[in-house]
């Protein structure tokens, strides 16, 4: 087995362990760590197919701000280890076989279109991250600046939500 | 172990901000040139131990995760002090982490790259009619002059290493100790390594990105070669007096160790003096390592000047002033940089 394979199979384990870890653990900041390790893998995953800067913000948005602040929030409500119920019926019956369904098709897909996961051709080299940013800010520019605004309507609304009502 | 912890992740917090706090070090590059003689064979030792084309997004990175160390040791105390502490620790790490990286981009404009060791490069020869050094901070060399920028990246960096007067999480005034109250021995040590380690890593990157990093001060030209003696007129004095120190020392552990130290120093000076080879070769990790003790002296010296914020007073500097200014900063720089381009 190549280098980059054993590495690829180490990280896929860790996400994977780290997203049953995130189910099973009682405790809330036992999941939200196992979630910072779920994406620390994923960024892994990102950098042994070239894309260093997207492997970079994944750990800084995701690995970094999005999870401190859960990290934050769960520390700030105390929250204690949670209660287990057992599965409503709708997920014993309906559940089960969906995410059954779900594997399946994205089984058949990845096995269909193999050799382009597979590919060769991309692992060990780099995507330059100036490509990225022209790409971004010529081709893709309306979608961008699309997006750029609805961060910003979203921003506002927590705004609002947030301040107290003035008397 | 106090009682009551969570072990795994009491155990883990010490690691965890150490070990982060060491690999930001890997992607510092301390020199141009790799060593002039090769090692085990004909393998080429450079002066870092990687430079990835997105060295400066690492640390970012690195800096991200580096909370987790202080939160989660507060949390896994299971005690009253800790806890506030690594609440305020996430709470002002993840306000001052935006002005951090935006205080950068403008630095990142000019030079077009996210490599350090290339930003380092873009910031080599003179400015303002070869009076001053290119450096970031002053210079006008296809952008603005990064004053600002400057600013807010190490009040932000300030902030981020948890140091007076940003130090909120382990005030020891309110909370004990702060997140590591309950921290004894070596996981205590650990955190103050890391601490520590974390100041030198902002030190290197203050040199870098704004200061012109390894470039001299000085012209390159033959008239100013005299300065390329300073590292042995800094060394040599300094283990003499050193060994003068040393002699007349209380007891005899330090009457037997300081002389040997600043021999050790005086003869590297010595070495400096003697071989010019050698001499030229460690100008350019000398003036580094010279802006980084700078820094971290600066770092000494706000501690003993600077009163703690109040809590208020924290948040509203982080988004209400440095966010602000250090956006504003990008917009300038940005426009000065598309002017420069079109001329």
């Amino acid at each position: 087995m190549s280098a980059p394979l054993v590495i690829f199979f180490v990280l896929a384990a860790l996400a994977v362990i780290g997203a049953i870890s995130l189910i099973l653990q009682k405790h809330p900041i036992h999941s939200a760590l196992s979630l910072i390790v779920v994406m620390v893998a994923l960024a892994g995953l990102y950098l042994l197919i070239g894309a260093e800067f997207v492997a970079a913000v994944q750990i800084i948005v995701y690995g970094g701000a999005i999870m401190v602040l859960f990290v934050l929030v769960i520390m700030l409500l105390n929250a204690g280890e949670e209660e287990r119920t057992n599965f409503s019926k709708l997920a014993k019956f309906g559940g089960l076989p969906l995410a059954l369904a779900l594997t399946g098709l994205l089984a058949a897909t990845m096995t269909k279109h193999g050799a382009s996961v597979a590919n060769p051709e991309t692992a060990g080299t780099l995507a330059p991250t100036g490509q990225i940013s022209t790409l971004l800010f010529t081709t893709f520019v309306y979608p961008f600046e699309l997006t750029s605004f609805l961060i910003l309507v979203a921003i506002m609304g927590a705004l609002v939500l947030a301040q107290r009502e003035k008397s | 172990m106090p009682g009551g912890v969570d072990k795994f992740v009491y155990l883990l917090a010490p690691f965890l901000a150490l070990t982060l706090s060491l690999a930001s070090l890997a992607v510092i590059p301390f020199g141009p040139k790799p060593l002039p003689f090769p090692f085990f064979g004909g393998h080429q030792i450079d002066l870092w131990i990687t430079n990835p084309d997105i060295g400066l997004l690492i640390l970012f990175a690195v800096t991200a995760l580096g909370v987790y160390g202080i939160a989660l040791a507060g949390w896994a105390s299971n005690s009253k002090y800790p806890l506030l502490g690594g609440l305020r620790s996430s709470a002002q790490m993840v306000s001052y982490e935006l002005a951090l990286t935006m205080s950068v981009v403008g630095v990142v404009l000019m030079a077009n790259t996210f490599n350090l060791s290339r930003i380092i490069d873009a910031q080599s020869g003179r400015t303002l009619w070869g009076i001053l050094p290119a450096w970031n901070i002053i210079s006008f060399h296809g952008g603005f002059p990064q004053l600002v920028g400057f600013f807010c990246f190490f009040t932000a960096a300030i902030a981020e290493t948890n140091r007076v007067p940003f130090d909120l999480p382990e005030a020891e005034s309110e909370l004990v100790a702060g997140f590591h109250t309950e921290y004894s021995s070596f996981k205590f040590a650990m955190f103050f390594i890391a601490e520590y380690t974390s100041m030198i890593t902002v030190s290197a990157l203050c040199a870098i990105l704004f200061f012109g990093g390894w470039n001299s001060p000085f012209p390159a030209s033959d008239f100013w070669k005299f300065t390329h003696y300073l590292p042995s007129v800094i060394l040599i004095p300094f283990g003499l007096w050193v060994i003068y120190d040393g002699i007349k020392y209380e007891t005899i552990w330090g009457r037997l160790v300081l002389p040997v130290i600043g021999s050790v120093i005086t003869l590297i000076g010595a070495v400096l003096l003697a071989f010019p080879a050698i001499n030229e070769f460690v100008q350019a990790p000398f003036w580094l390592l010279a802006k980084i003790f700078f820094f971290l002296f600066f770092y000494v010296w706000t501690r003993g000047t600077l009163p703690r914020f109040r809590y208020d007073q924290l948040m509203n500097i982080g988004w209400k002033l440095l966010l602000p200014v250090s956006i504003a900063n990008v917009i300038v720089t940005a426009g000065f940089v598309l002017w420069r381009a079109g001329k």
